[in-house]
């Protein structure tokens, strides 16, 4: 699927004078979501930058019908959502969760967790900047191993939750992960998704330079280095089936990869570490696990040969 | 099909929390701007690079194929910019 | 109309089906539980056109419930106790919205410790959220009350969630005989599912963005309204019931005894009928005593109590819960109300019943009479805080050796 950019709609996804900081990653997303899926969506939106963005009423900058609903209970408040469209004969409404990492992997978790194993035919999308931005950046179990947060002064001591392999896990039929840097990327997944019944998971990486602390203008070019130096693997598992995407498999090879310290450089979230070659060991050793863990599930779930279907009829 | 509820109208005095999709759902953000974009038509080839990354729906699509800024909102942050492939945006200070 | 043994759990949900509920979401406790085991046999069985989400807690159950309601569809919860707490943002969010919809609480204790019997904290800690709030007394008003919820919360003079309390075991685990109406006159009386609003494609509606403060102050205020004028929906559709399914219960109280009574017990749910066979009692003494059964506390039965409070000589109020350092919840709202009587009327609050404990008929008896005495005494007496606490552990010596022996 090639996407050209003058055949995607131009209409205001994203109404202009809202109340999203200078170069927010979320309201680049959300248009990609609206010019994947049209007009015939819902979005839900628990407490969080997305909260924020939309403006003060009766006005809202995101052009779309929402439920604005309390911090825990996105996927929950979708499944009602959806249930209702289901039972007025409506069954062609896209209900789409739209929640940050905290509303997620955190305090969302389990309403999402119960929506995966449900099935739910609904589209969670994960807006992952890493941290509470929208309470003025705390650490959240998302937040990456080093990144400095206002509730973890010296970097954060843990790793990041791996949110996308939890829910491939559960058995649903659609896990991908995409990034802000590559819309056309992100467009096509939620097109090939929204052909798709039943619970399916997007996780997007949404760099956000209040809380990483870059240079506004540079959210699409730390959005695709987090891709090209191999810390944040793009791919898509489809009913079983794992693949890594296009832009993503050239960095399999780790002769390819962008050394992680012009990432990191350019994000003031990791000043502290730059000078100590150790923390940047363990952040090189992470990318190295995480790329073995793809190419685990790369064999696992190896397309054609119905492999991931049946590990998972066998549980 | 049909099975949907009756919306009727409130009978007392009713404020919901409703609100409707509009632009300048907090003012004219144009004024947070601390430097402009700006296009040199020359240079630009009409890619949509910019439009396509651009967070606030600013970059306006003009009849010729290129684009031109929409001022009145575009907060400056200078994504189009830095996405431009052949350097036909500029960001200009405005202070 | 048939006449069915039901557990008032069952009652609720043969009222659900009767209201042709679209969607229903609900976690399991104790002792909400059999309604959602009914209700899901109701659906697996094809007596009820629904769908059935079997979440992972009652936070989610309300959301899920909301959610649909928000899209447009008839739905239903129903919870108890701690479920009840855990689901409370959720309880002021869907409020707020101001989107129809009913929900059933069993009331139960809250912990520490464990205890899954009946008092009425649970209810009352919801009591300000903005919904609607009834409480019922008996199983056939458990039935009747959670099918005029759903008339209740959709007529567009309301447009807020209704809650239907029934006490726990007592009413939920025990049958009792229940008319239940057939569908067809429930089809004729209970109109298509009315809403403000609806979040859709169609729509482009956006709910709960923030708003300018000052808005939302208002929209506090609207809510204010919409419960006044509930009180005349509930009294309006408590009548027309009466008239197509032959019963009604007075409105948003239920009196008993009160016409010509110099003494008004003021009470909520279950024990109100142990309230009324002491009132029936005490006249026997000679004593005028009547029973005025709230039966919604939200909104607050104002204009009859102010009324009642009036002409009797004292007024004394039964609580099931208790604000700790404050009053009895049902006594701070009495007081409020009596205060327009210039403090004339005796008023006594009594704190009974709490975890469980069961309060008979001969205790209210004995309590009210010696109540009766003290104001017959002294022409007047207050008492916002009269503990009656369970018989055998009333005195200090006893009360301080159970201190020490869970110490």
């Amino acid at each position: 699927m090639v996407i050209n950019l003058r055949k995607l709609p131009d209409k205001k996804y994203i109404m202009p004078g809202n109340a999203a900081c200078p170069g927010c990653p979320e309201t680049m997303g959300l248009r990609y979501v609206k010019m994947a899926l049209g007009d015939n969506v819902v979005l839900v939106i628990p407490a969080g930058c997305s909260s924020v963005i939309q403006g003060i009423s009766p006005y809202s900058g995101i052009n779309a019908p929402i439920l604005n609903i309390v911090f825990a209970a996105a996927a929950s408040a979708a499944t009602g959502m959806k249930a209702a469209f289901e039972a007025m004969g409506k069954d062609d409404v896209h209900v789409v969760v739209w929640a940050g990492d905290g509303g997620t992997g955190d305090i969302g978790f389990q309403a999402l967790s119960g929506a995966a194993e449900r099935d739910e035919d609904i589209i969670y999308i994960c807006v992952d900047n890493e941290a509470y931005m929208n309470t003025g950046i705390q650490r959240s179990s998302l937040t990456p191993y080093g990144a400095w947060t206002t509730t973890t002064w010296k970097g954060k001591k843990e790793h990041k939750k791996n949110i996308p392999m939890i829910l491939i896990s559960h058995g649903v039929k659609y896990v991908a992960t995409a990034s802000v840097g590559y819309p056309t990327d992100f467009i096509e997944k939620l097109q090939r998704a929204s052909k798709i019944k039943g619970f399916r998971y997007i996780h997007l990486l949404a760099p956000c330079p209040v809380g990483w602390r870059f240079d506004p203008a540079l959210t699409a070019k730390v959005a695709q280095l987090a891709v090209e130096t191999g810390l944040f693997p793009l791919y898509e598992y489809i009913n079983g089936e794992f693949k890594l995407s296009p832009i993503a498999k050239r960095y399999k090879d780790p002769s390819k990869r962008k050394p992680i310290i012009e990432y990191l450089k350019l994000q003031g979230r990791y000043r502290h570490l730059l000078d100590k070659p150790e923390e940047i060991k363990k952040i090189e050793e992470y990318i190295e696990n995480t790329w073995k863990l793809i190419e685990t599930l790369e064999e696992s779930f190896a397309p054609g040969k119905d492999r991931g279907k049946k590990i998972f009829d066998a549980l | 099909m049909g099975k949907g509820p009756i919306l009727q109208a409130p009978e007392t005095f009713f404020i919901a929390p409703l609100s409707r999709p509009a632009p300048g759902s907090v003012g004219k953000t144009g004024s947070w701007r601390t430097s402009k974009p700006v296009v040199y038509e020359d240079k630009c080839t009409g890619c949509m690079l910019c439009w396509l990354y651009c967070p606030e729906n600013t970059i306006l699509k003009t009849s010729n194929g290129k684009v031109a800024i929409d001022y009145d909102y575009c907060k400056g942050c200078g994504v189009c910019a830095a996405v431009c492939p052949f350097e036909a945006i500029d960001m200009v200070s405005e202070v | 109309m048939p006449l069915m043994s039901l557990t008032g759990n069952y009652a609720v949900a043969h009222a659900v089906r009767l209201a042709r509920v679209k969607v229903i979401s609900a976690y399991p406790i104790t002792p909400q539980t059999t309604i959602v085991e009914k209700l899901s046999a109701m659906v697996e069985n094809g007596e009820l056109d629904a769908k059935m989400v079997r979440v992972e807690s009652e936070h989610s159950a309300l959301a899920t419930v909301f959610g649909a309601a928000s899209a447009g569809a008839r739905a239903f919860t129903a919870t108890s106790s701690h479920g009840l707490l855990y689901m409370h943002e959720v309880v002021w969010w869907a409020a707020g919205s101001r989107i129809p919809l009913v929900m059933a609480v069993v009331t139960r204790a809250i912990g520490p410790p464990w205890n899954i019997h009946v008092d009425h904290q649970d209810i009352f800690d919801q009591r300000d959220t903005g919904w609607i709030i009834g409480i019922a007394q008996e199983n056939q008003e458990v039935l009747d009350m959670t099918l005029q919820a759903f008339k209740l919360s959709e007529d567009p003079r309301v447009y807020l969630p209704v809650m239907v309390g029934l006490d726990g075991f007592i009413l939920s685990h025990t049958r009792a005989p229940v008319d239940v109406p057939e569908q067809e006159l429930v089809d004729e009386w209970l109109p298509p599912r009315r809403q403000p609003y609806v979040i859709s494609p169609e729509s482009n509606y956006v709910m709960g963005n923030i708003a300018p403060d000052e808005v939302h102050f208002l929209m506090r205020y609207s809510m204010h309204e919409a419960m006044e004028a509930a009180k005349t929906v509930i009294k309006e559709i408590d009548k027309e019931y009466g008239e197509v399914f032959g019963r009604s219960y007075g409105g948003l109280i239920e009196c008993h005894n009160c016409d010509d009574a110099d003494y008004i017990i003021v009470i909520t749910g279950s024990w109100s009928g142990d309230a009324k066979v002491a009132s029936d009692m005490l006249r026997e003494n000679g004593y005028k005593v009547g029973v005025a059964r709230i039966r919604y506390i939200r909104p607050w039965p104002k204009e009859e109590l102010e009324e009642l409070g009036s002409r009797a000589k004292g007024i004394i109020v039964f609580d099931r819960a208790i604000s700790m350092g404050g009053y009895g919840p049902l006594y701070s709202d009495v007081a409020g109300t009596l205060y327009s009587n210039g403090g004339k009327t005796s008023l006594v609050g009594v704190i009974a019943g709490l975890a469980g404990v069961d309060v008979g008929a001969e205790t209210f008896k004995e309590t009210i009479t010696s109540i009766i005495h003290k104001i017959e005494e002294n022409g007047f007496f207050f008492e916002p805080q009269l503990w009656l606490l369970p018989k055998d552990y009333s005195s200090r010596e006893k009360m301080m050796e159970v201190a020490k022996r869970w110490l």
